[in-house]
């Protein structure tokens, strides 16, 4: 063992309940088949700071062990005298540590001095002995399976005689070398394959246009004694800023659109421009004619922003992490929550209160059973381990995690598809200043604030601009820490209300050079002065240190004279704050490495030097048929299957991981009523405890449709995530003058690989197609209801290929929606609440069970795709508004998933009520009446005394169903004949035991050992 | 009929009314003259004040509270607002203004660590925070806890929520059965291995002295929590525990009796035990959030309470404790100055 290196080893004292061990154990047996009798875990620190004998036992012993739990072993590996092999898994160089760098916290305070924290002192590992003598194979197996990640984590296993231990060394010493890359006289192929090999994610066009470029500025440069040819960095910078991921060039392609059923043609100038941003425009410029000038700030920033009030301003952000999630679902997961909270956190001058999460996660089915592909990670495992990092992630940075959803479909099994959404709460004025203003000038410096950096998260942005194979790189995996970023928001919200700084923008994809990039767009140009930045461990290069996308990073600008008082608030919240360059008008982008450049852009290029796509997209018609089921179906054994199935079962295991209430302000929370059972459509929270104003939130997501209308599916969607709103009691904007009633949307498609290639994507028309149909009904659905986009997000390559196979995910959209609510002390929860209360539906059902969860159940699409009535459901909605200023309304289920049957059934969840209904003969099948997903439809209570009030308010629109009954059966009648008869205590039993509690397991007390 | 205004500036957001610096006012020696930070934003998000304010105004000499940040700690806001609900004064610092002596902790009535996940809880919750208040001395030679032992001996309070409580707990202040702040108890992994976050009923030792639970029987409150198995060590220090009704708090089934069942008992703690006091009662711990339950909304069941009783109270279960303590405070305050007001005339 090395002198200077010392071991602290902690293990449970005899008799303590080792519960990590024995979910080691269990876990092996269950996923991994391997028998590994008892399982010890222990923690292990390795210490390289020059302690005594003396002192180390101390700091053990007073530090890091706990008295009642902890035996401490110093430099040996102690364990019982029974086990046979051991695990160790430490950190690979440069992955976070947050472990080792507390308990180098924790050393600091021991010794009452300050330690020199450029270095990492203590290295926190995991050990774990095993009873049975197992193959190294097994073990290693083991420890890649369940116990870490290859791509963060080193292992050492074996016999226990041998522990090997193992502690991350970092990198050499500093590289400060630049290369140039020479593009002029190389044929396509060879710029194709420089593109690939540097993982610049750049085609051929693209590549061109920058040879061209540097072609055309060669006298120039030379002038001022830059190369000709590009340096690494500046290509890196290239690369990173034209990428999918920040650019966008799909969505601002020119698309060549045909129908192929009817002949039709046309030409889509740009995506986001025709469909998204002047759709928004339009609602914009009518709810201004209206009095409703709420609308603050769309698509120019990082987050949306809209007027709460005359004093304050509602962020609102949803991103996607799905490819980093795919290779370490914790990581990436975690990254991905912590990634989007910096949004609003970094939205205008900067320093929103974050206010609440929500999360959508798709993934493949976790009880997949079959041969999985290279490098493909199991359902089940992503499943989990993004499970995790949204627990952390949300969890330990105090942003309560109020609602999400989990869709389940075999094609997200290659690439899981991993919304994060944020919504925060800016006053209007900042220190005096307009907090949604960027304003920099030439002169301010550049601050980086938060984190180090590291090679961690290099080529993050161009990555995800790609499909995923078994060769993706592992430097784009990062690891987040909740706590340096929960540092670095608490130092931000203080620094801007005291007016320290300009503004603000967090270090994403693409690290300082998309950060900086987008800055100096406000001033027109921008010094930076690489040396500067600190980093975790010597050994970057200029550009990487310029890519890094190493996490818990934001750039600020400071006017130079407030620098002093900034510098000494970082100081005081023990948050780093580095001075790495200014700002200037010069219009280039000049990186330095100790006074050289080794990277000079011109502003214009590099912003608007990309070439435009065109694409071509055609449009088939779906050929698929209603399928034809039994005539006797046994419907009471239906429904129950249906609130088992996979994607209407409980949550409950996963949402009870999440803290979604700290704060204190959580109104509706995702499980509701007497029993904490009773699943809710949106989420209310509350703004601040002086009003009662708060917002309500939900998520529209239906992929499925999508197999049968592309069309449909988005502008379902869109209704779904409405009525989730108008269900807990929100208002469509717009409706009267001045109502001041925001809504802000996020939109976040997620597609495959959509460009037509003959040979690797010979569907890519259609797919585009269906781009373009999502996008038609986005445009329709927000101009019916008066709904503006805000914010949005696209991801245009969400395929796995490994072992000559491709997993594409079926084209997906996610609408975020937010809404204001006046009181929330008025909202609607889903559950009945009270016997003799008459239950009614809301709406119309039709004959559309295509894509249904009844169809699936069977096997079967169907073809009857449910279409949403724009004018009818806005009618709808507005009536509901009315009624429940009235409080006619007791509760309200909005039906989506499973259809009327499992919305009467959920809304029995809360309390253990029943109901009693019978279905009106409207000439509609059975199966439709119960299980059809048409739109834009409630189930709703009433209390005896407003029956009267309530069928006069809404006329045809209400069809009485039955009433609320004591006796716990659930009880549909049709045609005289009792169609279900359940106990509703066995439907709850039956989705509380659903696939998703089984898989994630419930929190029973374990058995000790 | 509402009158329809001019159309207004369509680009210019309006200005906001009230004059609220919106950041921290400090004065000459560093004192903090008007908290800006993280505090209760008084006024600058809201439109209908809830007019609990009148109480704090009424008293000449508000009950003056202390809440500490920083580090990952995370239930600040809604502990100023029980607080403030409660008719007293709070006050969030940064943990480390404190240390570096801005603050003084002697100044306040009640100290307070709020829930969270201080330097993320990487070494077992609580310890690195306890350590840092433990160890580390300020420019005297005084570490906080040496200040701690002086506020408690002079008769102040002390409370901590969840990390709060686990910091107490680490440091040793609870159940501090030896008087000399060493660690007895330990707070650890919750029995189900898992986080959390669910809604629990306790019920309140009929035998603690202690001010903060007094006239409570029981309560719903939230748990969320990863370590919150409170495991004892040896049957002594249990005994004494239960002896001098220590465990002031224990996790109850539907019935309202004690019970190890989860997921009534949500983590398996020794004595169903959910918090502990020290022996003099000022010092005050628990794992569940009632600064979490302060308006009946906050309660999963509410709508449906609502409807059965539509008289029902506004103020959630958690508010009654600070009520207590403020309360408290105030009396023992309005006791010493008629002692005080007696002893003159005697002299």
């Amino acid at each position: 063992m090395d002198s200077t290196q010392r071991t602290i080893q902690l293990l449970l004292k005899p008799g303590q309940h080792d519960g990590e061990g024995q979910r080691v154990a269990e876990a092996a047996q269950r996923h991994l088949g391997l028998s590994t009798g008892r399982v010890q875990s222990a923690a292990l620190y390795t210490v390289r700071y020059p302690l005594s004998g003396e002192q180390l036992r101390d700091f053990a012993t007073h530090c890091l062990q706990d008295p009642v739990l902890h035996d401490v072993a110093l430099d040996e590996f102690r364990h019982g005298s029974d086990y046979k092999s051991y695990i160790l898994v430490a950190k690979l160089p440069g992955v976070t540590d947050d472990e080792g760098i507390s308990a180098q916290n924790a050393l600091g305070d021991f010794l009452n001095q300050p330690l020199d924290t450029h270095t990492q002192h203590i290295f926190s590992k995991r050990l774990y002995f095993l009873e049975h003598e197992l193959p190294e194979s097994s073990l290693r197996r083991l420890a890649e399976d369940l116990l870490g990640n290859k791509m963060i984590n080193r292992f050492e296993v074996g016999p226990i005689a041998q522990i090997r231990d193992y502690t991350p060394r970092p990198g050499g010493g500093a590289e400060s070398i630049t290369n140039t890359v020479p593009l002029v006289g190389l044929s396509d192929e060879e710029l194709v394959k420089l593109s690939k090999d540097n993982l610049y994610a750049l085609n051929l066009e693209e590549m061109r246009a920058v040879r061209d470029h540097y072609v055309s500025i060669q006298a120039e440069r030379q002038a001022v004694g830059l190369p000709q040819d590009p340096t690494d960095c500046e290509l890196e910078i290239i690369a990173q800023t034209w990428s999918e991921h920040c650019k966008h060039k799909e969505f601002s392609a020119v698309i060549k659109y045909r129908d192929a059923d009817t002949g039709e043609e046309f030409e889509v100038d740009s995506l986001f421009k025709t469909y998204i941003k002047n759709a928004t425009s339009e609602v914009d410029r009518q709810l201004r004619a209206n009095g409703n000038d709420w609308l603050i700030k769309v698509f120019s920033d990082n987050a949306g922003a809209v007027r709460i009030n005359p004093e304050s301003l509602f962020v609102w952000k949803v991103e996607t992490h799905n490819s980093p999630s795919a290779i370490d679902p914790y990581g990436g997961a975690i990254t991905g929550i912590l990634g989007n909270n910096r949004d609003p956190l970094a939205t205008g001058i900067g320093g929103a209160r974050l206010l609440f999460n929500t999360n959508v996660l798709c993934f493949g089915n976790p009880e997949f059973s079959g041969t999985l592909l290279s490098n493909q990670l199991h359902p089940r495992r992503i499943f989990e381990g993004v499970r995790k990092g949204i627990e952390d992630g949300g969890n330990k940075s105090g942003v309560p995690t109020v609602n999400g959803a989990i869709v389940f479909d075999d094609r997200y099994a290659g690439k899981p598809l991993v919304y994060c959404g944020t919504g925060a709460v800016m006053p209007m004025q900042l220190a005096g200043l307009d907090s949604w203003e960027k304003n920099i000038d030439a002169q301010d410096r550049i601050i980086m604030a938060g984190g180090r950096v590291g090679k961690d998260g290099i080529h993050g942005a161009t990555f995800s601009s790609i499909e995923l194979d078994e060769t993706s790189p592992a430097t784009a995996v990062q690891i987040g820490s909740p706590i340096t970023q929960k540092l670095a928001m608490d130092f931000l919200i203080l620094a801007t209300r005291r007016g320290l700084i300009k503004c603000s923008t967090d270090n994403g994809a693409g690290g300082l050079s998309s950060s900086i990039g987008e800055l100096a767009t406000i001033s027109g140009g921008a010094v930076v002065e690489l040396e500067k930045v600190p980093l975790k461990y010597p050994g970057l290069r200029p550009w990487e240190i310029f890519v890094s996308e190493s996490q818990e990073r934001f750039s600020l600008a400071v006017e130079p004279s407030k620098m002093a008082e900034l510098m000494a608030l970082g100081q005081e919240m023990e948050v780093e704050l580095t001075d790495i360059g200014y700002f200037t008008s010069d219009g280039s982008l000049d990186v330095r490495f100790d006074g050289k450049s080794v990277a000079r852009i011109e502003m214009e290029f590099l912003h608007n030097g990309v070439p435009r796509k065109v694409l071509e997209a055609e449009w088939t018609r779906s050929t698929a048929q209603e399928p034809a089921l039994l005539a006797n179906l046994d419907y009471t054994d239906v429904l129950s299957r249906l609130v088992g199935s996979l994607n209407i079962c409980s949550r409950e295991s996963v949402i009870r991981q999440y803290d979604h209430e700290v704060k204190g302000r959580t109104i509706i929370k995702p499980l509701m009523g007497a029993t904490g059972q009773a699943p809710q459509d949106a989420a209310v929270v509350r703004f601040n405890f002086e009003s009662w104003e708060g917002v309500a939130v939900s998520n529209g997501i239906l992929p499925r449709f999508g197999d049968l209308d592309a069309y449909h599916m988005s502008a379902g969607a869109f209704d779904e995530a409405v009525r989730q709103i108008v269900a807990v009691g929100g208002k469509l904007p717009n409706l009267t003058y001045g109502d001041g009633n925001f809504w802000s949307v996020n939109d976040n498609f997620c597609v495959p690989d959509s460009v037509y290639d003959p040979a690797t994507n010979p569907d890519g028309k259609l797919k585009l197609a269906k781009l373009v149909r999502m996008c038609q009904a986005l445009r329709d659905a927000t101009a019916a209801y008066c709904i503006p986009l805000t914010s949005g997000k696209d991801s245009m390559k969400n395929d796995f290929k490994a072992d000559g196979v491709k997993i594409s995910v079926p084209p997906t959209v996610l609408y975020s929606m937010t809404a204001k609510i006046q009181d929330v002390r008025r909202t609607i929860t889903s559950d009945f609440k009270q016997a003799d209360d008459v239950v009614y539906l809301l709406g119309e059902t039709y004959d559309e069970l295509g894509g249904s969860e009844f169809y699936q159940l069977f096997g079967e699409l169907g073809a009857n795709v449910p279409k949403v009535r724009f004018e009818e459901a806005k009618a709808l909605y507005t009536l509901m508004g009315q009624a429940n200023d009235n409080g006619l309304i007791q509760s309200c289920h909005d039906l989506s998933d499973g259809g009327l049957a499992v919305a009467l059934a959920e809304a029995t969840f809360g309390h253990g009520f029943g109901a009693d209904v019978e279905l009106p003969a409207t000439g509609l099948g059975l199966s439709a009446q119960l299980f059809s997903e048409s739109h834009s439809r409630f189930v709703a209570t009433v209390a005896p005394e407003d029956v009267v009030a309530f069928e006069q308010h809404f006329g045809a629109r209400a069809t009485c169903l039955g009433v609320v009954t004591q006796d716990g059966q659930l009880t549909v009648r049709h045609n005289g004949q009792t169609v279900i008869s359940a106990s509703t205590a066995a439907l709850r039993h039956e989705w509380t035991n659903g696939p998703v509690n089984r898989i994630i397991g419930f929190g029973q007390h374990e058995a000790a050992q | 009929m509402e009158q329809n205004p001019q159309l207004p500036d369509q680009h210019t957001p309006p200005r906001p009314q009230h004059d609220d610096p919106g950041h921290e006012v400090v004065d000459r020696e560093g004192n903090i003259k008007l908290p800006g930070f993280k505090s209760v934003d008084l006024g600058h998000e809201s439109t209908e004040p809830l007019g609990h304010s009148a109480e704090a105004t009424a008293v000449k000499q508000p009950v003056r509270t202390l809440i500490l940040t920083g580090f990952g700690i995370n239930c600040e806001e809604e502990f100023a607002a029980a607080y403030q609900l409660a008719g007293a004064e709070p006050t969030i610092v940064h943990l480390n203004q404190v240390l570096h002596g801005h603050v003084s902790i002697h100044d306040y009535d009640i100290l307070n660590f709020p829930g969270g996940f201080s330097f993320g809880d990487d070494l077992g919750s609580g310890v690195v925070l306890a350590n840092k208040l433990r160890y580390r001395k300020n420019a005297e030679g005084r570490t906080l806890l040496d200040d701690i032992k002086q506020f408690i001996a002079n008769g102040k309070f002390v409370m901590g929520i969840c990390n709060g409580f686990q910091v107490l707990v680490k440091l040793g202040l609870l159940p501090n059965l030896s008087g000399n702040v060493t660690p007895e108890v330990t707070l650890t992994h919750n029995a189900s291995g898992r986080y959390e976050d669910r809604w629990v009923r306790l019920k309140v030792n009929p035998k603690s002295n202690s001010p903060f639970l007094k006239g409570i029987d029981s309560m719903e409150v939230p748990v969320r929590h990863g370590e919150g198995r409170l495991i004892i060590k040896g049957e002594e220090t249990l005994a004494e525990i239960e002896a001098r009704a220590l465990n002031c708090l224990a996790y109850t089934d539907f019935d309202g009796s004690p019970t190890d069942v989860y997921p009534h008992n949500p983590n398996g703690a020794d004595l169903n035990c959910a918090g502990l006091t020290d022996t003099t009662g000022q010092v005050f711990g628990l794992m569940p959030h009632p600064e979490a339950f302060l308006s009946l909304y906050n309660h999963p069941d509410w709508a449906r309470r609502k409807r059965q009783n539509p008289g029902l109270s506004e103020e959630g279960d958690g508010l009654r404790l600070f009520r207590n303590i403020v309360e408290h405070v105030q009396s023992q305050r309005s006791a010493t100055t008629s002692h005080q007001e007696a002893h003159q005339f005697s002299s």
